[in-house]
């Protein structure tokens, strides 16, 4: 906590020292994966959700298509194939531990920079 | 015994019936209400005092606002400042769902996927229209990765748009399965403690471990949806 040794400093500067080290922390935002620091079954359940919801959304778009435009169910067996490989794309991510942003190349190089970054 | 899914049913307190819907002040909602007046309560009576050096109710407040201010800050980064209180708010309403929920006889409002589901549409729709207001059309952008061959489109595209509208859908169901499951467990558990008689002991054991597991997981599943809100604002208004 406070150093007793040191001489306290009056609290006029205080706001302004506050800023400068804010500022030096604002400077970077760190980017984080809700995966990587819970427990093995956190990232079980997050595997089995992603993977769900990825089908899950698929087929409700592709049945919803089907519906719009009356062409049951080739939107809806088209969009099934590409909700299971959005669903396989987000395990792919959780389980590589890449961040949640949208793109899988970009997050694959962001995390590529950060270990240069790191090491 | 007791039916281990009993815990969530919905029951209204006071039926009401508008235009053929039902809106009844359930259960549930007695609970949202109750959890809404505990955090105002907290949070209001505690920084009450204003002291430069804070007692132990407002640092506790202190803590709570500290923690999530420097989410959005390293997750959002300074623009993200003006969604503090709408962060700060699903926060503490779902930390204080979850909480609550770990007391005897409450109902654990987060036990169920519509509410958990209707938090993640909120947050998907607002950082939709967040990220189309920043950036306009350009935000399609996002679901096309730089430097593929543009004949990848027809597969990318779609992946990538699906892999984005899943969110709420994985947001939500992760809340809700959570919390649902740690309470069946701890129910099941509960009724082997009665039917084995002296050999109770042993569930019991196992059920005290489980009730700080679930306190852990309570907090973990509140921090994780708000985490994961900022990852998503961050996008909408960053876009790499």
């Amino acid at each position: 906590m406070t150093d007793e040794s040191r001489e306290p400093r009056p609290l006029d500067d205080l706001d302004a020292r506050l800023r400068a080290a804010r500022g030096q922390r604002e400077s970077e935002t760190r980017r984080e994966t809700a995966g990587r620091s819970s427990t093995g079954m956190g990232l079980g359940f997050r595997i089995a959700t992603e993977l769900v919801a990825g089908i899950a959304v698929g087929t409700l778009i592709g049945y919803a298509l089907d519906g719009w435009l009356g062409s049951r169910p080739w939107f809806m067996v088209v969009f099934l194939f590409l909700g299971a490989a959005a669903g396989t794309m987000n395990v792919y991510r959780a389980a590589k531990g890449l961040d949640d942003s949208v793109g899988l190349g970009e997050a694959q190089r962001r995390k590529e920079r950060d270990r240069t970054n790191d090491s | 015994m007791a039916n281990p899914v009993e815990q969530f049913k919905i029951q209204p307190l006071v039926p009401l019936e508008v235009g053929g819907v039902n809106l009844s002040f359930t259960n549930s909602a007695l609970f949202m209400v109750v959890s809404i007046v505990l955090v105002t309560a907290f949070l209001t009576l505690s920084v009450r005092g204003r002291a430069l050096v804070p007692g132990r109710w407002q640092s506790m407040a202190e803590i709570f606002y500290e923690f999530v201010a420097n989410m959005i800050r390293d997750n959002v980064g300074s623009e993200g400042r003006k969604y503090f209180p709408f962060i700060f708010s699903l926060f503490m309403f779902v930390l204080f769902g979850n909480l609550l929920g770990m007391i005897p006889y409450t109902f654990t409002y987060t036990s169920h996927i519509i509410v958990t589901f209707g938090l993640a549409v909120v947050v998907f729709v607002g950082v939709t229209i967040i990220g189309f207001a920043r950036h306009g059309v350009g935000y399609l952008r996002m679901f096309f990765p730089h430097g593929a061959p543009l004949a990848t489109a027809v597969i990318l595209v779609p992946i990538e748009l699906i892999s984005y509208c899943s969110r709420p859908f994985s947001l939500a169901i992760r809340l809700f399965a959570n919390m649902t499951v740690g309470h069946i467990i701890l129910k099941v558990m509960a009724g082997f403690v009665v039917a084995l008689g002296v050999f109770g002991i042993v569930p019991m054991a196992f059920l005290a471990g489980v009730t700080i597991l679930e306190f852990g997981i309570a907090v973990l599943q509140a921090y994780v949806f708000a985490i994961l809100s900022c990852i998503y604002l961050h996008d909408a208004i960053h876009m790499h």
